[in-house]
């Protein structure tokens, strides 16, 4: 019996969330005598998995599957599990993972925990901490299933070394005919994204106008950070949708979120406070935000993000 | 075509969140409850293929009689029949299973919900409920248009967005995006008086147990201070975010 992952991976590549993944796997596998298998589409660097606990990966190499299909990929991870006989299957939180994880839940019949934060604190039955109400809470939630599906939060867990043995083979899921196809993929390369970023730096309606985001996207390069925004400079156009973060936006979980000309209301908060280190730079000594934050700076981010973009390229130059 | 739109009712997003029993539910005392955000996209979306295409939009809440006027509010807004499971929704499971059932008997061809519902951050009803109804199904939708039988979807990948071409019976997950923030609609008088004559069919559940279940809440740990740092002295920034939260 083992547990089985999903590790995602991009052009062949796999992704950082799949060795915390690997990582939690591996620390419940000691806990109860299991070993780890990992499920992959078309990954070159399986091997690594084997430094994160992995004793076996499934790689599934087929054209066809080059895409992401959501059905195709879920049918595959349900016959991995199947070949397995494993009762917990766990994946990330990207939007893959949690494009995929209700469907395999159902396909398995294994009851679902989302968003989950920690190692299970029993297994038999197997009870979980998740968060509810966008980060605003705990919920420890009980899978009365004989499967279960865990989907692991974001950077919430960590990545934890266990050198394994790792073998990889090679496999043949059947696949049936899917009536979805991908017509085209718009996505900006070189660009760290939020979903990736362990550093986000996030600029607010303080910031006054589009013209002046050339700071922010300074400081985002200097620190290889992903930009955010807050839902105002979404919703009045100077920054694209994909970046509005908040609980009606892209939920950040970042190891440092760095909060420019925003004010900190609940609802950007919610979405923001599952960053381990929240910095905020606002000229108004009462914004919320110095609530929620661990450092502050009370100033003009115009004349603040400059002098820090210098700071910071000094400092990158002596530590390198 | 007919189209579904299930809502789930939830807190504002302004409400305490706070517990009661022991810390094992959720305190209503003094929450406002709202269409979850992502349904009101959703429904909004809705209402262009009713005004542009002829469809018709039955709105679905599986929840106990104080989910009504929500309900109401999306009949206003201009959905045309509503129906609400009476139980209490248990967990994502049981309401996919309630909601499958609604989907088998009305036939619908387009099946619009929340990517995630913003109380218990599931994400999992609508997955759950297109695998459960052998329907197609598309997550984090954020354009849609269809055609016949052909939808053409876009969806939210992590860093950009993908266009998929599927067919119908369909079940989205809808999101910001989906239609624009200004395209909301606000309920008005006529919509209100109307909403009061539609049809609100109040249903009994089908047998199905929940898969899981919540046995406490707790809320995080009380944050400590915040560190101030001169904007003099920023080399003190770095050194704190080097040294102390070691995060650069
Ligand atoms: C249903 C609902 C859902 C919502 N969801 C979200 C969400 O997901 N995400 C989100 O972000 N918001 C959300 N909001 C909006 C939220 O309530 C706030 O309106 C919004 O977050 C404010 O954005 P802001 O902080 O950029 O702007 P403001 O509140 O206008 O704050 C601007 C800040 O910049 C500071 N400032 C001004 N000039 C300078 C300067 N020169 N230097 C430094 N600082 C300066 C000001 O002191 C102020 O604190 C939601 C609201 C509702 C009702
Ligand atoms: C008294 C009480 C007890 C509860 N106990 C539990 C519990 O123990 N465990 C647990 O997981 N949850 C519990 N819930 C929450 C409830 O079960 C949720 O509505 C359900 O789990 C779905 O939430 P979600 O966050 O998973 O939805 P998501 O999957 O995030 O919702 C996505 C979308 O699905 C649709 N949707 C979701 N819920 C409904 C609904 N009820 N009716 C119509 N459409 C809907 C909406 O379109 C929504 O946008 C409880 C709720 C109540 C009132």
């Amino acid at each position: 019996m083992s547990i089985l992952i999903y590790t995602e991976s991009e052009n062949g590549k796999l992704k950082k969330a799949a060795f915390e993944v690997a990582s939690y796997a591996a620390a419940i596998a000691a806990q109860n005598g299991l070993s780890v298998t990992a499920v992959s589409f078309n990954t070159d660097d399986t091997d690594t998995l084997g430094t994160y606990g992995v004793s076996k990966v499934l790689n599934v190499k087929n054209e066809n599957l080059s895409e992401f299909n959501a059905t195709l990929y879920a049918d595959t991870i349900l016959q991995a599990a199947e070949k397995e006989t494993a009762t917990l299957v766990v994946l990330g939180s990207s939007a893959n993972d949690k494009f995929l994880a209700p469907m395999v839940a159902v396909k398995l019949n294994a009851g679902y925990a989302p968003n989950v934060v920690s190692l299970p604190e029993s297994t038999n039955p197997l009870k979980v901490k998740r968060t509810t109400f966008t980060n605003k809470a705990f919920a420890l939630t009980q899978v009365d299933t004989e499967k279960a599906v865990i989907g692991l939060a974001k950077n919430s867990f960590g990545l934890k070394e266990e050198q394994t043995t790792c073998t990889t083979e090679d496999f043949a899921p059947t696949i049936v005919e899917s009536s979805s196809k991908v017509l085209s993929t718009d996505k900006a390369t070189g660009k760290v994204t939020i979903a990736d970023a362990e550093i986000v730096v996030s600029g607010g309606r303080g910031l006054k106008g589009p013209e002046n985001w050339g700071m922010i996207e300074e400081l985002a390069d200097v620190l290889g950070a992903a930009t955010a925004c807050s839902k105002p400079v979404s919703d009045l156009g100077w920054r694209p949708h994909g970046e509005h973060v908040g609980q009606t936006g892209k939920p950040v979980a970042s190891n440092l979120y760095i909060a420019i000309g925003i004010s900190g209301a609940i609802q950007h908060l919610a979405g923001v406070n599952a960053s381990k280190v929240k910095v905020v730079i606002n000229n108004d000594p009462e914004a919320p935000f110095f609530k929620a934050a661990d450092y502050g700076v009370v100033g003009d981010a115009f004349e603040v993000v400059p002098q820090l973009i210098e700071k910071l390229k000094e400092y990158k130059a002596n530590n390198t | 075509m007919k189209i579904l739109v299930c809502i789930s009712h939830v807190p504002d997003t302004t409400s305490k969140i706070n517990f009661a029993n022991n810390d094992t539910e959720f305190d209503k005392n003094g929450v406002q409850f709202v269409i979850n955000p992502n349904d009101e996209f959703g429904l909004t979306r809705a209402m262009w293929f009713k005004e542009k295409q002829g469809a018709s939009i039955t709105v679905v809440n599986v929840g106990t009689a104080d989910t009504e006027p929500t309900l109401r509010k999306a009949l206003a807004i201009g959905a045309d029949e509503a129906i609400r499971i009476n139980a209490t929704p248990t967990d994502g499971f049981f309401v996919a299973k309630q909601l499958a059932k609604v989907v088998a008997d009305g036939q619908y061809d387009l099946v619009i919900a929340g990517r995630e519902s913003i109380d218990y951050n599931g994400g999992m009803v609508p997955g759950m409920l297109a695998t459960l109804t052998g329907a197609n199904f598309v997550n984090m939708c954020i354009g849609l248009e269809v055609e016949g039988t052909t939808a053409k979807a876009t969806r939210e990948i992590d860093g950009g967005k993908e266009e998929i071409e599927t067919t119908l019976p369909l079940v989205i997950g809808a999101q910001k995006g989906l239609v624009e923030e200004k395209d909301l609609r606000i309920p008005n008088m006529r919509g209100i008086m109307m909403a009061r004559k539609k049809q609100l069919a109040v249903l009994e559940p089908e047998a199905v147990e929940a898969q899981t279940q919540i046995t406490s809440f707790e809320k995080p740990a009380a944050k400590g201070d915040v560190k101030l740092v001169s904007p003099d002295n920023l080399d003190e920034l770095i050194s704190l975010l080097h040294n102390e939260a070691k995060v650069i």
